[in-house]
């Protein structure tokens, strides 16, 4: 059996980014939407046929590892030997994985697209920057070298862009757009330089160091510059994860269209810092285990922050947005725990998992599949309200489960998962990082268990917000544009229901997930660590039980006793606790002001002075002589006359 | 037998009358003429020189005959420009054809 056929995976999107492109215009809507939808339902039929065919109908080779495969492998580029820069198509078990994630969400969203875009101005535009969308991501997660992992990168960094500012006639929807590509592209700046890092002194670009005994030569040459060039390449993975502080950029990416946020800014995009990171977890296990605690610190204390944000923001999306950086944070712990702690007291919680390094990879990878099937259902969920009611503030909603009862039974489905409340997909994934956790350092596990606990707390409070509480339809009935809340399309809703069932039936395979997706490549099962299991369970429960305590009734008089008990906590978290004013003040005071001014002072005065000078004097000089050439014959005949007498003289006179 | 120098003064006025003529008369046909007698001149002096320095040699003779027939040809495109830019510019007159410049 071979993969030949894959390549459709990546020119199926193509095309249809080319076709809708170019002819979109004189296209009508319904026949538009139709073609990028049919080329992204066919890639999610190979995707599925493909990840069928690579763990169950192939399956492990002799050593009982997944075999890589590279179904095709094209050399752009030849530098050298080894420093060779292709193009190709990878399968391991992380890209298969990625592979299904991918286009099921995009499968779900582009037929969302149907009912929240329709009638909308640039219809078929948005289903050409889709499909250029899908395209580059799974191009990312195929990627058979680091290289083409970051060509791919950026080009999903521009479709990003472009889906922001679909809405470009609105200041807001631009600044957005602008200030994602602005801020992911700093950070990728770093991600090219510990590319060129790692080729320059390892001499390539693959992520496989064990293939060729002189790479591994090398490499043992240059061991210093491994742990500062894996780390680079982490910073651009931060920047599209929108790790702290690179996290300002998400909750504006938020006025694009929701299916976008749902597709982009929660379920794929987003989480490629994780997929980079698990790509070079080998090699950062190898050479730089200490950076991989570093990236389990940071997304801590991201998963942190934006779980603390989250529990005040007024605008749904920006609930998920950070609820989106806040779970990120939960993956990249997990791949950052992956490595015991050598100062750890090592509490051997877990005596199932011997071989505890290869937990967290396994977690992490499993919460990304289970976090992009809820997230975007959530995001798709908000997108049906924001549908209905037309705004994205929450006090537009209340009430809505009367009007959207299967807008609010996925989303409550989704925010019991999300809550890691068995037996949704949640509740596995999040116990499997918990128990990594729990492994590395107790400390760990404890704020990770916190930081749960808080997910549970905002996500409900959003959930009642939306679905309980006073309705805003209700008490403002008869006001102009108000108008009846109403259950979103088929169109919408199917993917909804999609996707919350897969939410829903996760906990049959749960066990299996070690067997799919391991850091050895040898499959284990997982089992439910029941005392953290138990312990997070009844945390989550009881954080529910708060949020229905504060958010439930027609009115929240402790919530809004505790904002008015606490107002500058209350405003500091609300305005983000003044992370984009402080990269204002860094960039606008610190770099504009005294890096930027002066340069820009020194090329304008001095360098483009000294330029101007010399125009100014050929123009002066030319300007002065020109009178001479007069056209008058005979004056030239003068001054001819003139010269040679002239000559003359001069030459007797030194005769 | 004629003094040398007098070769020299005629040719030297020849020469003079023709830089003068070309320079402050205006009439094409006169600036041509002029020029015409400034080759003149140098052909008085190519074959005075011979005559005086080379006797019984015809190099310098031979370069007089050239330069005139050269002078011919060159009369002959200069007449023919002439007439075009009279034909052009209704006028014969050097000043009028300043734009000519560029």
């Amino acid at each position: 059996m071979d993969y030949s056929y894959v390549y459709l995976i990546l020119l199926l999107p193509v095309l249809s980014f080319l076709v809708l492109g170019l002819l979109g215009m004189k296209m009508n809507h319904k026949t538009a939407g139709l073609i990028g939808t049919v080329a992204v339902g066919a890639v999610f039929v190979l995707s599925c046929y493909t990840a069928y065919q690579y763990f169950i109908g192939i399956g492990r080779g002799a050593d009982g590892l997944y075999p890589t495969v590279t179904a095709f492998n094209f050399t752009w580029l030849k530098f050298t030997e080894l420093l060779t820069f292709n193009i190709g198509f990878r399968l391991t078990p992380i890209s298969v994985m990625m592979l299904v994630v991918i286009s099921t969400v995009s499968f779900m969203v582009h037929i969302y697209s149907f009912g929240y875009m329709h009638g909308e101005k640039g219809f078929q535009r948005y289903f050409a920057f889709l499909s250029l969308f899908t395209m580059s991501m799974l191009g990312l997660v195929v990627a058979t070298n680091i290289f083409q992992m970051y060509l791919f990168w950026e080009l999903v960094g521009v479709s990003s862009y472009l889906l922001i500012g679909f809405y470009y006639p609105l200041h807001s929807a631009v600044a957005a757009s602008k200030k994602a590509f602005i801020v992911t592209r700093f950070a990728d700046l770093f991600f090219l330089i510990g590319i060129l890092f790692y080729s320059f002194y390892v001499g390539t670009f693959n992520f496989d160091l064990t293939a060729d005994p002189v790479l591994a030569g090398k490499v043992a040459g240059a061991s210093w510059v491994m742990p500062m060039a894996l780390f680079l390449m982490f910073i651009g993975g931060a920047g599209k994860s929108a790790m702290f502080p690179l996290h300002i950029w998400l909750p504006d990416a938020m006025e694009g269209p929701t299916p976008v946020s749902a597709l982009i800014h929660a379920a794929t995009m987003v989480v490629a810092g994780v997929f980079l990171v698990a790509s070079l977890f080998p090699l950062f296990v190898q050479y730089a285990p200490e950076q991989l605690h570093w990236i389990a610190y940071i997304a801590a204390f991201t998963a942190f922050y934006a779980a603390s944000v989250a529990c005040v923001q007024s605008d749904i999306k920006r609930v998920l947005a950070f609820s989106t950086i806040s779970q990120i944070g939960f993956m990249l712990v997990a791949l950052g725990v992956s490595m015991p702690d050598p100062t750890s007291v090592g509490v051997a919680m877990t005596p199932e998992y011997a071989d505890a390094q290869g937990l967290g990879y396994m977690a992490s990878m499993f919460h990304l599949f289970t976090h992009a099937m809820f997230k975007a259902c959530l995001f798709l969920g908000a997108g049906a309200v924001i549908h209905a009611v037309h705004s994205n503030e929450k006090a537009y909603m209340g009430g809505l489960r009367k009007y959207m009862p299967i807008t609010h039974i996925t989303f409550l489905i989704s925010c019991l998962a999300i809550a890691g409340i068995p037996p949704f997909s949640g509740f596995f994934s999040k116990d499997e990082i918990l128990v990594a956790c729990y492994n590395f350092h107790p400390v760990m596990g404890i704020v990770m268990s916190g930081i749960a606990m808080m997910t549970a707390f905002y996500m409900f409070r959003l959930y009642y917000v939306i679905f309980w509480g006073k309705s805003y339809y209700e008490t403002h009935k008869g006001e102009e544009g108000v108008h009846a809340p109403h259950e979103a399309p088929a169109t919408m809703t199917f993917p909804l229901i999609f996707l919350s069932l897969i939410t829903c039936t996760v906990f049959l395979w749960a066990d299996k997930a070690g067997q799919f997706v391991s850091a050895n490549g040898h499959g284990f099962t997982t089992h439910i660590n029941w005392p953290i299991a138990t312990a997070s369970t009844v945390l989550a429960l009881l954080a529910i039980g708060l949020a229905t305590f504060m958010y439930k009734g027609e009115k929240t008089p402790v919530a809004d006793k505790l904002a008015k008990t606490f107002p500058t906590l209350y405003r500091a978290a609300y305005k983000r606790f003044y992370m984009d004013e402080v990269w204002q003040f860094v960039t606008h005071r610190v770099i504009f002001a005294c890096v930027s001014r002066p340069i820009a002072w020194f090329d304008r005065h001095v360098v483009d002075g000294f330029f101007n000078f010399l125009a100014w004097g050929t123009n002066e000089a030319g300007e002065s002589i020109r009178p001479w050439q007069s056209g008058d014959v005979r004056q030239y005949a003068i001054w001819f006359l003139t010269g040679s007498v002239a000559l003359t003289l001069i030459l007797i006179s030194l005769l | 037998m004629i003094p040398v120098a007098f070769y020299f003064v005629l040719s030297a006025l020849l020469f003079f009358i023709g830089v003068f003529g070309f320079v402050t008369r205006r009439n094409l046909i006169a600036m041509l003429i002029s020029v015409e007698l400034v080759l003149n001149s140098a052909d008085l002096n190519f074959a005075m020189f011979n005559r005086i320095l080379f006797p019984g040699q015809f190099e310098g003779f031979f370069f007089s005959l050239f330069s005139i027939g050269v002078s011919a040809a060159e009369t002959a495109v200069a007449i023919a420009i002439i007439i075009n830019v009279y034909r052009n510019f209704k006028s014969d007159q050097v000043n009028r054809i300043e734009n000519m410049k560029l």
